[in-house]
């Protein structure tokens, strides 16, 4: 409805402050405003947003001797391929890639298998301990990890698993099993119990009402903390770093090299990062905002 | 109707007792054996001696000079932080909600500082705002005179750039869990409200914020928890000049190699951490009833 | 949403199970995990090109060696619990001497190695380091390293009459840099001063040997707490952005700063670009001599680690002169053993080499090592020099009363390790704060 009024009017009609028909205008006029202040609003907040990463990208691409200069070009003037080209030549790029796709699906498998159902019960049933329950969640990520690195590097060596892709499934599924079981209780909550209890009158057993019904209904909510999940996995370091030795994971291999590198390797390295979490975030943002347009309007 | 009390009573009924166990079980046995026995250890390390239990770490912890100050930078970034952050990202979801042309586009650029970790985070802003930066650069073009944002004698820049820095950094996360729950809120409510005569503010008030309590009580414990465990922007922006408590953690733990008060930091971090999830969980259930 | 959920649930089917089905226990990122390949743990040449050129020079060595650089918590925390769970998989550790004096009760004693090797000619203050203050070496020295003053020319137009760059003493250097931040509008000398940085060491093996002749006995002396004014004031005409700089090769390069100290591994980033800008100079000379600290990196074997003939082998060949050479010629560290110094040098590096042999055969030299024998204390005991700083610079306290305060922390960790002494300070029986 907004959108054929929004292009409906061309931009030279502007009403005047005098005229006869001036009386009918003034809502259309409100309302057009209200889409200009809407609009600008979206382009400050997005300005903010990106900026800093249109700097990084930039800078990734700028030659070492552009960054020393001052004042610095906030355009694309002397543009080179040379650091990022240097970093992505580094030992065990790809190697790591591999294994941080893997440990970052695995995790995300581990801690949706686990993590759904937990936040379907947080949701739907009042149990005893539900507020223990909650804080004992919370409770792993409220710990510094870095004081267990060498308790939890010696039960993984213990167990067999010390510089696997297992190793770094588990702890980054783990430490994501907080974020996936809360968020997604959150949106559970919202899915109206009578449309689960109207699939049971025509049917259904509890499982099949919860997978025709609830979870197509939860998917934002899922989709917003697998997002999570991936992100918190690709951009772990200290955890993969201690679990690991030969089999690391992209962050753990690169970023201890980029902490010590020149700026322009940090920017490079930084900026080869961030590229594959924004692919992610660019696939699962459909089933995040997928209720848009459709269901409601 | 969707609410935050929408739950089932199982009281009486004894069949449902067990399926929580199934739905809950495994994510309490997979914390359990990850975390159990390494949080066990890492905990008892703040209170071991050569002769047993012992307070000398908690001692040393505290006369060091970069503690207090830690601790008041953390609570006092939590406090500033945190409203300003929810401001932000709730009038950056009611606006997406408004359906403006682009509304996908901005939303994926607004998510974007997700996918940054926060080292990466902290390179950006350092970029930024460092003496010969992207900032400077820009005063200087303008035929203005650079202004050391991130001098060690200025407080309150470093303070403010730590606080800008942070919340571009972490806004999404807040974003993005008020989307996903934004989603199941039809607009029937607000449009509803708006025939009976509600203005904007009442609408936002009355139906909306009601309707997201959950998502918002959800983000607000994640994020403060989350603020609890971040410092490498601050530390990328400021190095020692505005200390944190986790930053502190680390610091003992790898550059001073003190394992023991380290743990006593960290056993500090998640007390903090655990008494104010407990205090949301206690006023938004009051706020419920 | 009900049109394309199929594709979309496909694609993401896809996504999910091809990893999964192609599930290992991951891919090799090392080249370590191939049998017979020497696994080299290591906290030095983490940096992209460093690296990158590192892994060359290795590749000459008879035995195929995986270098695996990372920072010190994570080589710390590695070698602490594989040992704990006693299976050890890394074949061979290099670090700095304070990286491996916490994890020494970890590693294979060396001493026979090092007789083998004694014909290279390691230096005997060299392998004293080795052995920890007493009992049996832990490590063969690596390569070694000192700190400098990086100059850069246009800080030569404010040098004041009568001081000569090449032969600094503090009170000339601090009215040079005086002038220099007058007449430039805006500090032209950096410190290292960030968390990263290694200023701690300025403080522990230059300023108060310097001026005092020691390091750790005449802590509390009235020489030191003038050595710690004469900071202060240095301070003043320092940038105030050194409290973040950690590796000085930038500030220098991007010309934030002009004169700036820092370990010679550190500078050659900004020096070895351009060399015809810089200067290399020793450290300034002050009332007791020209205080100036060794940094000594050496390649250790852990207790029961895999490969230890292989790595033996790599540890040799890593003693020999062309490795050292090699070394030196791509990563600015500096041989441990006698040889010559080839004439072919980078010029950045040759720069270096000139200031460096200037800066340890001056007569009135002050040879300062890093805390000896303090193990995992070495982070603690070096927090005590940064907080001096930290408090006397930078909050302005007054300096007596630091270093008193200081000193009785210093002195309950010293009790605690009841270790002799270390250069300059005399080699007592128990080191104590004088």
């Amino acid at each position: 409805m907004t959108k054929s009024l929004d292009t409906g009017v061309p931009a030279g009609t502007e009403p005047t402050a005098s005229g006869p028909a001036d009386v009918d205008r003034a809502p259309l006029r409100r309302h057009r405003r209200n889409r200009a202040l809407i609009q600008l609003g979206c382009i400050a907040v997005t300005l903010f947003m990106a900026l800093p990463l249109y700097l990084v990208a930039l800078a990734a691409f700028t030659s070492r001797s552009a960054l020393d200069r001052f004042p610095l070009s906030l355009l694309p003037t002397d543009l080179s391929t040379e650091t990022i080209g240097r970093f992505l030549a580094s030992t065990g790029i790809l190697a790591s890639l591999g294994n941080s796709l893997i440990v970052g699906f695995g995790a995300l498998v581990l801690s949706t298998v686990v993590g759904v159902p937990a936040a379907y019960a947080l949701a739907r049933y009042a149990f005893r301990g539900k507020d223990s329950y909650q804080l004992f969640l919370l409770f792993t990520r409220a710990l510094p990890i870095v004081v267990l690195s060498v308790p939890l590097a010696q039960l993984f060596l213990s167990a067999g698993i010390y510089d696997t892709t297992y190793a770094v499934i588990l702890l980054h599924g783990a430490l994501a099993l907080p974020t996936t079981i809360l968020i997604t209780a959150s949106v559970f909550v919202s899915v109206p119990v009578d449309v689960e209890e109207a699939a049971r009158v025509f049917g259904c057993t509890p499982a099949q009402a919860f997978r025709h019904v609830v979870a197509p209904m939860a998917l934002p909510g899922i989709a917003a903390a697998s997002i999570f999940t991936f992100v918190l996995s690709w951009n772990e370091v200290l955890g993969a770093s201690i679990l690991t030795l030969n089999r690391r994971t992209l962050p753990a291999q690169v970023l201890t090299s980029l902490n010590e590198s020149p700026l322009a390797y940090r920017f490079a390295g930084g900026f080869a990062l961030v590229v594959p979490a924004l692919l992610f975030i660019a696939v699962m943002r459909r089933w995040l905002t997928n209720m848009w347009g459709t269901t409601i309007r | 109707m969707p609410g935050p009390t929408a739950g089932r009573a199982t009281g009486s009924a004894p069949s449902r007792i067990p399926s929580v166990v199934w739905l809950v079980g495994p994510s309490v046995l997979l914390m359990a054996l990850l975390f159990g026995w390494p949080m066990i250890a890492g905990i008892v390390q703040a209170f071991a001696g050569p002769e047993g239990f012992t307070l000398a770490h908690v001692e040393r912890m505290v006369a060091d000079p970069y503690f207090w100050p830690s601790v008041r930078n953390t609570l006092l970034l939590i406090v500033v932080l945190i409203p300003l952050q929810f401001a932000l990202a709730l009038a950056m979801a009611l606006l997406l909600r408004t359906n403006p042309r682009f509304g996908g586009l901005y939303f994926y650029v607004w998510a974007i500082p997700l996918a940054v970790s926060d080292l990466a985070a902290g390179l950006v802003w350092l970029a930024v705002l460092t003496d010969r930066g992207y900032l400077n650069s820009v005063l200087a073009g303008l035929g203005l005179t650079p202004v050391p944002w991130l001098a060690f004698d200025n407080p309150v820049s470093l303070f403010v750039a730590v606080l800008v820095a942070e919340l571009w950094r972490a806004t999404a996360l807040v974003l993005v869990i008020v989307v996903a729950g934004l989603q199941g809120i039809p607009k029937d409510y607000e449009e509803a409200a708006a025939v009976f005569g509600a203005g904007p503010w009442q609408r936002l008030r009355h139906v909306l914020l009601p309707l997201l309590r959950p998502s918002l009580q959800v983000a607000l414990i994640l994020r403060t928890i989350l603020a609890f465990q971040t410092f490498a922007v601050a530390q990328a922006l400021t190095g020692q000049n505005f200390p944190l408590l986790v930053g502190e953690t680390y610091r003992w733990y790898t550059i001073l190699q003190n394992e023991n008060v380290a743990a006593a930091l960290a056993l500090v971090v998640l007390l903090l951490s655990m008494l104010t999830s407990v205090i949301y969980l206690r006023t938004l259930r009051q706020a419920q009833t | 949403m009900r049109v394309t959920q199929p594709t979309r649930r496909a694609f993401l089917g896809g996504l999910l199970t091809t990893p999964l089905l192609a599930a290992c226990a991951g891919f090799d990122t090392s080249g370590a995990a191939s049998p017979g390949t020497v696994g080299f743990l290591s906290t030095q040449f983490a940096p992209v090109e460093e690296r990158q050129r590192y892994e060359q020079v290795l590749s000459r060595l008879p035995v195929p060696v995986a270098y695996n650089p990372v920072d010190a918590g994570v080589f710390r925390t590695t070698i602490d619990s594989q040992t704990a769970a006693g299976q050890v998989q890394v074949g061979m550790v290099g670090g700095l001497h304070g990286d491996l004096a916490p994890i020494a009760e970890h590693l294979a004693d060396v001493e026979s190695l090092l007789a083998d090797l004694a014909p290279a000619g390691f230096a005997p203050e060299l392998v004293q380091l080795a052995r920890f203050g007493g009992g049996a070496a832990k490590y063969v020295p690596w390569m070694q390293a000192t700190y400098v003053l990086a100059v850069h020319q246009r800080a030569l137009e404010w040098l004041p009459p009568g001081v000569d760059p090449e032969a600094l003493d503090y009170d000339g250097f601090l009215r040079w840099m005086q002038a220099g931040a007058a007449g430039n509008g805006a500090p032209i000398f950096g410190l290292p001063a960030g968390p990263r940085g290694l200023h701690h060491r300025f403080h522990q093996g230059y300023l108060l040997p310097s001026f005092t002749g020691g390091q750790i006995t005449a802590f509390t002396s009235a020489d030191a707490v003038g050595a710690w004014e004469y900071l202060r004031e240095l301070w003043q005409v320092t940038a105030p952005a050194s409290t973040n700089y950690a590796f000085m090769q930038e500030p220098l390069a991007r010309g934030e700063v002009l004169v700036a100290w820092d370990h010679v591994a550190r500078l050659i980033g900004a020096v070895g670009d351009r060399p015809a800008d810089w200067l290399m100079v020793p450290a300034p000379r002050g009332p007791k001599g020209l205080g100036y600290m060794l940094i000594v990196a050496g390649v250790g074997l852990p207790v029961g680690g895999p490969e230890r003939e292989k790595a033996e082998i790599a540890v040799r060949g890593m003693a020999s002169a062309p490795m050292q050479i090699e070394t030196l010629r791509n990563n600015a560290f500096f041989p441990v053993t006698s040889i010559e110094l080839p004439a072919d040098l980078p010029a950045g590096v040759a720069l270096e080499a000139r200031a460096v042999k200037a800066q340890n055969s001056a007569d009135d030299a002050v040879l300062a090592l890093p805390p000896v024998g303090v193990g995992a204390h070495d982070g603690q005991v070096s927090q005590v020099f940064k907080d001096c700083f930290t408090q006397i610079c930078l909050d302005g306290r007054p300096a007596r009363q630091v270093v008193d305060a200081q000193a009785r922390v210093l002195s309950g960790l010293l009790a605690e390790l009841n270790v002799p002494c270390w250069a300059p300070d005399p080699p007592n029986a128990v080191c104590e704060v004088g």
